[in-house]
């Protein structure tokens, strides 16, 4: 990547509305009443879950069996263990399938 | 471009469509798309961070990030967010941030292919371990189960960016669709 008057555009770009997307749910949150709606609630208290999921899902899915195997070991590990340690399984995981399986 | 945008997930996907001429346009689109998630981590957190003056928020919030945000979201299970332990994290997850992709420019020659150490699937680990911390049953587990479905198939249909968001907000649709109409 050189240094270039488009990089730098795209860069500025990029700051900009990462920024904007950052900030912003500052401003319509305030908005947002949950009264008497219980399925609002609880839609708006799953998305954690649903915005890390689908970030992840490609990698899990799609991508072969050593990976898919991989998290299915990280999920079991996810149920007992501390965070650093799940992290740590997965990676060990990963790394011992991927010899079998490419 | 760490320093400025600090978004790892963008970062990489801007990477991937970059060239010569560079697609400026394309690039920031892309980014959007893969930040809208924090529209929503943003509007979350909003209630939550009340008591902060507006610059703490406004500079709190310019590394808000999954991970941050995740952390904050399991914190308030516990006790109140402070503007410390908000302020605090996002520093250290600036500077981090920052220090070891500066890093990885120049040492990135040196070290050959990252998915031989497997650093590649840490990522995927740490986001399995947080969504963990979020479990509290059913109406999680529809939502997982419905944006893992819908993730995959724009990833591979529509490609990257967009399963981020219409996984997104297909486990959003799930929950809203099989949630009890009262109570909770």
């Amino acid at each position: 990547m050189t240094l270039s008057i488009p990089t730098i555009l795209a860069i500025i770009g990029m700051a900009i509305v990462t920024y904007a997307t950052r900030i912003g749910g500052l401003f319509f949150a305030d908005k947002l009443q949950f009264k008497g709606k219980a399925k609002a609630k609880a839609a708006f208290d799953e998305i954690p879950a649903a915005v890390l999921v689908s970030v992840i899902a490609p990698v899990v899915l799609t991508t072969g069996p050593a990976e898919t195997i991989a998290a299915l070991i990280t999920i079991l590990a996810a149920r007992r263990l501390p965070l650093i340690a799940i992290v740590i399984v997965g990676v060990i995981a990963v790394v011992v399938l991927r010899l079998f399986m490419s | 471009m760490s320093a400025t945008v600090c978004a790892g997930a963008a970062q990489f996907a801007a990477i991937e469509i970059w060239g010569q001429p560079v697609p400026v346009v394309a690039i920031v689109l892309s980014t959007l798309l893969v930040n809208l998630r924090n529209l929503l981590m943003s509007a979350s957190l909003a209630p939550k961070t009340a008591a902060f003056t507006t610059l703490q928020r406004l500079l709190g919030f310019y590394v808000l990030s999954d991970e941050n945000w995740a952390l904050s979201e399991r914190r308030v299970r516990a006790k109140p967010l402070t503007s410390a332990y908000f302020l605090t994290m996002g520093g250290v997850l600036y500077t981090n941030w920052v220090f070891w992709t500066t890093l990885g420019a120049f040492a990135g020659a040196f070290l050959g292919d990252p998915r031989r150490l497997g650093a590649d699937f840490a990522f995927t680990a740490l986001f399995i371990g947080l969504i963990a911390g979020f479990w509290r049953g059913r109406s999680t587990a529809s939502a997982v189960a419905a944006s893992a479905i819908a993730s995959a198939i724009a990833f591979v249909t529509l490609g990257a960016p967009w399963h981020v968001l219409i996984g997104t907000l297909a486990g959003i649709a799930a929950v809203y669709a099989t949630a009890p109409e009262e109570a909770a």
